[in-house]
C-alpha cells in the first residue's frame, strides 16, 4: 500500500487537528437496541440538502410500514417512507432543527400492528445497471446519513470529466461521544460490503478504501476478518485525531491525496460515504426497502439509560429523551457531537435521517460560561485549523464586523466550522461561532439584490 | 411520564472546551521563573530579594491601581502582571536604589501594557520597556553591578539600595563587573562553566543559564512556550559568533561565551517568547528569532555597549506584527490539485 507506506514514513495524516476526550466509552461497547415506537410521529418532507419530498398520501390514510409516504420532487430530492404502520393524522407545519417551520407528515401508529415492513422490488447488484441503482437510491430515501442529509444518488454522480479511481468509506466517527458508526460496523459488516458493490459498480471504481480510527481497533478486526473474496477493499486504522472525519482531512490521511480548495473529492478521483450510508444501501436495496430507521446515539452525562437505539425517523426527540430518562440537571441537549452538534432549542422536533446522535448536557458540563480574555496571540488555533487558516486573524476581523475582508483575504469560506479553534482558545474567544455571523453576513449581502 | 425540562441551554457549538485558560498558562510561567528567582536571591542575597520583590509588587499595584481609576475590573489575576513585574526585576542590576526599581516598574507597566489596552494588546514586552527608561535615564545606576556569592550578601545591603531619589550614593565596596563587560573593556573571557551555572555578576536572575533553560523546557513540554523562538535566537547567536571567533579570535569572544553570559538566555527563553509581542506563525517566529539574535551579535560585537538584548527583544517586538501580517498560512488544497 503506498498510501500507509507513505504514511508510515512521514507519520502523519493531516495537518494540525486536535484531541478532544473521546467519550465514547459509555456507549461503544452497547449493542443496538430497537426503539419503541412514539404515539405520533412527525415525518418532515425535507431531510436532506434540497427540495422536499412530494406527500403521496392523504390525511385519513392508512398505510404499512415502509410504504411510500412521498416521492422525490426532482433530481435534488429523495423519497419518504413510513416509519411505522398506522393512520396519517395529517400534512402540517412542524418545528424544525433550523427554527423554522417546515410541512411533515403526522404518523400515528397502530398500537396491535405486527409492525413487519413491506418490501419493494429489489435492486439486483448484480443486474442492475449504475443508473438503475442510482435510481434506487433515490427512491429508498438515502441521504448521508453522517450528519450532512446529502441526497448520496447526487453525490455519486460526479461530473463525467472527474473519473472516480477510489471509494472512501469514512468509518472514522471523529466526533466525541457518538458510536453509531463503530456499532453499525461491529454488527453489520455484511450489509457494509454489500453497500460497497452497489457503491461501486455506480461509480466505475475498482477499489474502496475504509478508513477508521485506532480507538476502533474492533471494528476493524471484524471488517478485515469478514472481508468477501474477490472484492478489493482495504480497512485502515488511523491515529486519532479530529477532525478526521471531515472529507478532505480522511482523504489526505488515507491516500495522502489534496483535495483543492472550493473543490470536490470527485477532483482527486475520490468519492466519499459514510460507513452508515453504505450500510443502509447494503442492507434496503437487496429488498428494495426505504429508510424507516436509524441508528443513534444517546449518550452524555445528563442521560439514564446511555446507548446506541435503531429509532424510527420521526421519532420526536421528547419521546426519545423520556424514554430513555434524563437527569435532573439537564441544561442542554444538542444533535450529533459537542464539537459540531446543533444545540436545541426546542425538543419538539423529530429525529431525521441526518441525526447520528444527541448529547445531553448537565450543568455540571455546561455550567458558567468561561470568562473571555484578549487574545493573547499563542497561535493554538492556528497551529490547530485543520484548513490552515489563520483564525487569530480571523477572529481579530470578526471583532470588528471586517467581514469581507474575512471572506476575501482569509477565506473564510473554506472553514468548515469544525470547532477546533475555539476548543483550544485559552482566552475562550467564541472564535468559529463568530465566523458563522461572518459568514452569515456575507452571505446575505452578497445575495441582496 | 412528565415533561423532564424546565429550561435549556442554547449555545453554538463547540460544547466542549480544552481545558487551558490563559491565567492557567501565565501562572504556570510563574511557576517556570521561581527557581530563576530563587537562586537570584541566593547569589546575591537581600539586594536581589528586595529588588524583584519591589519590581513584581509595583509592577502588580500599578496595574490594579491603573484599572481601578479607569473603572475596569482589575486584570490581575490573570497572571501576566507577575510575570512581568518578576521579569522586570530579575534584569536589573541587584543593589539598585529601590525607587528606580519602583518608578521603572510603574512606568513600564502604565505605559507599555495599559495604555496599549492591557494584556494581549502590548507592543512590546513591559518588563523590557521599564528596564529600558531606567538605563535611558540611570546609566551608571544601571551598570553597576554587585558581585555575586558575596560573604555579607545575607546580612548587609548596599548602600545604593536604600538610596534617597536624586542622591549619589557612597561608592559601593563589593562591585565587580560582568562577564560580557570584563570581554568587551579588558578583553578578559569567563570560562563557560561559570556563566552556565551562573557564578559571575550580572542582573539578578540572568546569570544562571541552567535554571533559565529548566523553566524554558518545562513550559515548551507544556505548550505553553514556542521552543522556536529561543532555538531561533540562540541558533543564530551560535552561528554567527563561530563564524566571527573563527575569523578574528582574539576580537570576537566564541560561541559558547556568546550564548552563556548576560542576558541572552533569560531574554530568548523568556522575554522573547512574551506571546502577544511575538509571531504567530512558524516561519514569522523563525524569522524574529534570526532578528534578534542577529541584533545581539551586531550590538555586543560592534556597538557601545557590552549588552544589547533588551534592545534586540525590542526592536524584534516592533517587527512582530508584520511579520504576521505579511505571512499568512496557505489554506488547505490553496495550492491546487497534488497527486
Amino acid at each position: 500500500m503506498p498510501a500507509s507506506l507513505s504514511r508510515l514514513l512521514r507519520g502523519r495524516g493531516f495537518a494540525h487537528g486536535i484531541h478532544p476526550p473521546g467519550s465514547k466509552a459509555d456507549t461503544a461497547a452497547l449493542p443496538i437496541r430497537q426503539f419503541p415506537f412514539a404515539p405520533l410521529m412527525i415525518v418532515p418532507l425535507l431531510q436532506h440538502a434540497g427540495k422536499p419530498a412530494l406527500p403521496v398520501v392523504r390525511p385519513g390514510q392508512e398505510v404499512l410500514r415502509g410504504e411510500l409516504l412521498a416521492e422525490p420532487d426532482g433530481p435534488m430530492s429523495v423519497a419518504m417512507h413510513a416509519p411505522a404502520s398506522g393512520r396519517i393524522e395529517g400534512i402540517e407545519l412542524a418545528p424544525s432543527l433550523s427554527g423554522r417551520m417546515q410541512p411533515a407528515i403526522y404518523l400515528k401508529p397502530h398500537p396491535g400492528s405486527t409492525q413487519e415492513p413491506i418490501e419493494g422490488p429489489p435492486c439486483d447488484v448484480d443486474t442492475a445497471s449504475p443508473e438503475e441503482i442510482l435510481r434506487a437510491i433515490q427512491w429508498a430515501g438515502i441521504v448521508g446519513l453522517g450528519g450532512a442529509a446529502f441526497p448520496t444518488h447526487v453525490k455519486l454522480k460526479p461530473p463525467p470529466d472527474k473519473p472516480v479511481d477510489t471509494l472512501v468509506i469514512n468509518g472514522v466517527e471523529c466526533e466525541p461521544y457518538l458510536s453509531t458508526d463503530h456499532r453499525v460496523m461491529l454488527e453489520q459488516p455484511h450489509d457494509i460490503f454489500q453497500g460497497i458493490r452497489y457503491l461501486l459498480k455506480v461509480i466505475g471504481a475498482r477499489r474502496a478504501v475504509i478508513g477508521i480510527e485506532a480507538d476502533k481497533p474492533d471494528a476493524a478486526a471484524v471488517l478485515r476478518e469478514q472481508r468477501p473474496e474477490g472484492l478489493e477493499v482495504s480497512v485502515e486504522l488511523l491515529p486519532v485525531k479530529y477532525p478526521q472525519g471531515a472529507e478532505k482531512m480522511l482523504i489526505k490521511a488515507l491516500l495522502e491525496r489534496t483535495v483543492p480548495a472550493g473543490g470536490l473529492p470527485c477532483d482527486v478521483g475520490v468519492l466519499t460515504v459514510n460507513v452508515a450510508t453504505c450500510a443502509e444501501i447494503g442492507r434496503l436495496l437487496p429488498r428494495g426497502q426505504g429508510i424507516q430507521e436509524r441508528v443513534v446515539t444517546i449518550t452524555g452525562p445528563g442521560v439514564r439509560e446511555r446507548g446506541n437505539y435503531r429509532i424510527p425517523i420521526g421519532t420526536p426527540l421528547r419521546f426519545a429523551l423520556e424514554h430513555v430518562g434524563v437527569s435532573e440537571e439537564l441544561s442542554m441537549v444538542f444533535l450529533g457531537g459537542p464539537m459540531m452538534g446543533q444545540a436545541l432549542a426546542s425538543l419538539d422536533i423529530p429525529i431525521t435521517k441526518g441525526t447520528s446522535g444527541f448529547v445531553a448536557f448537565t450543568r455540571a458540563e455546561t455550567g458558567r460560561p468561561p470568562v473571555e480574555y484578549p487574545c493573547i496571540h499563542c497561535g493554538y488555533c492556528v497551529q490547530a485549523c485543520p484548513m490552515n487558516l489563520n483564525p487569530c486573524d480571523l477572529g481579530r476581523l470578526a471583532r470588528k464586523e471586517r467581514f469581507e475582508e474575512m471572506a476575501d483575504g482569509l477565506k473564510l469560506f473554506d472553514c468548515f466550522e469544525c470547532g477546533c479553534c475555539s476548543f483550544v482558545c485559552p482566552s475562550h474567544i467564541p472564535l468559529v461561532q463568530s465566523f458563522r455571523v461572518a459568514k452569515n453576513a456575507v452571505r446575505k449581502k452578497r445575495t441582496a439584490p | 411520564m412528565s415533561a423532564p425540562v424546565r429550561t435549556l441551554d442554547i449555545a453554538s457549538s463547540p460544547h466542549i472546551r480544552a481545558g487551558v485558560s490563559v491565567e492557567h498558562i501565565m501562572f504556570n510561567v510563574v511557576l517556570a521563573l521561581l527557581p530563576v528567582v530563587a537562586f537570584a536571591v541566593y547569589a546575591f542575597g537581600l539586594a536581589a530579594l528586595l529588588g524583584i520583590a519591589v519590581a513584581t509588587a509595583t509592577c502588580v499595584l500599578s496595574e490594579h491601581l491603573l484599572c481601578r481609576l479607569a473603572g475596569k475590573p482589575s486584570t490581575v489575576g490573570d497572571w501576566s502582571v507577575t510575570i512581568t513585574g518578576l521579569l522586570y526585576g530579575l534584569t536589573l542590576p541587584p543593589g539598585l536604589a529601590l525607587w528606580m526599581v519602583a518608578l521603572g516598574g510603574f512606568l513600564g507597566v502604565a505605559t507599555a501594557k495599559f495604555l496599549f489596552g492591557g494584556l494581549g494588546y502590548n507592543a512590546f514586552n513591559p518588563a523590557l520597556v521599564a528596564r529600558a527608561f531606567l538605563q535611558a535615564a540611570f546609566p551608571t545606576a544601571m551598570t553597576t553591578w554587585t558581585a555575586a556569592f558575596g560573604a555579607e550578601r545575607f546580612s548587609t545591603l548596599p548602600a545604593s539600595v536604600l538610596a534617597v531619589p536624586f542622591m549619589h550614593p557612597a561608592p559601593d565596596a563589593m562591585s565587580g563587573a560582568t562577564p560580557l563587560a570584563q570581554m568587551k573593556f579588558a578583553g578578559e573571557l569567563t570560562p563557560g562553566i561559570d556563566l552556565f551555572l551562573g557564578l559571575t555578576a550580572g542582573s539578578s536572575g540572568e546569570t544562571c543559564a541552567l535554571l533559565i533553560l529548566a523553566g524554558g523546557l518545562y513550559l515548551a513540554a507544556r505548550r505553553m512556550l514556542d521552543w522556536r523562538i529561543p532555538a531561533a535566537i540562540l541558533g543564530t547567536v551560535a552561528l554567527l559568533s563561530l563564524v566571527c571567533h573563527q575569523l578574528d579570535p582574539a576580537r570576537y569572544a566564541p560561541p559558547g561565551f556568546m550564548l552563556s553570559a548576560g542576558g541572552l538566555m533569560l531574554g530568548a527563553v523568556f522575554m522573547a517568547t512574551d506571546m502577544v509581542a511575538s509571531p504567530v506563525s512558524r516561519l514569522g517566529v523563525l524569522l524574529y528569532g534570526a532578528l534578534i539574535g542577529t541584533l545581539v551579535v551586531v550590538i555586543r560585537y560592534w556597538g557601545g555597549m557590552p549588552e544589547g538584548v533588551m534592545y534586540a527583544i525590542l526592536l524584534g517586538n516592533a517587527v512582530s506584527p508584520h511579520l504576521d501580517r505579511l505571512i499568512q498560512p496557505v489554506a488547505f488544497g490553496a495550492r491546487g490539485r497534488t497527486r
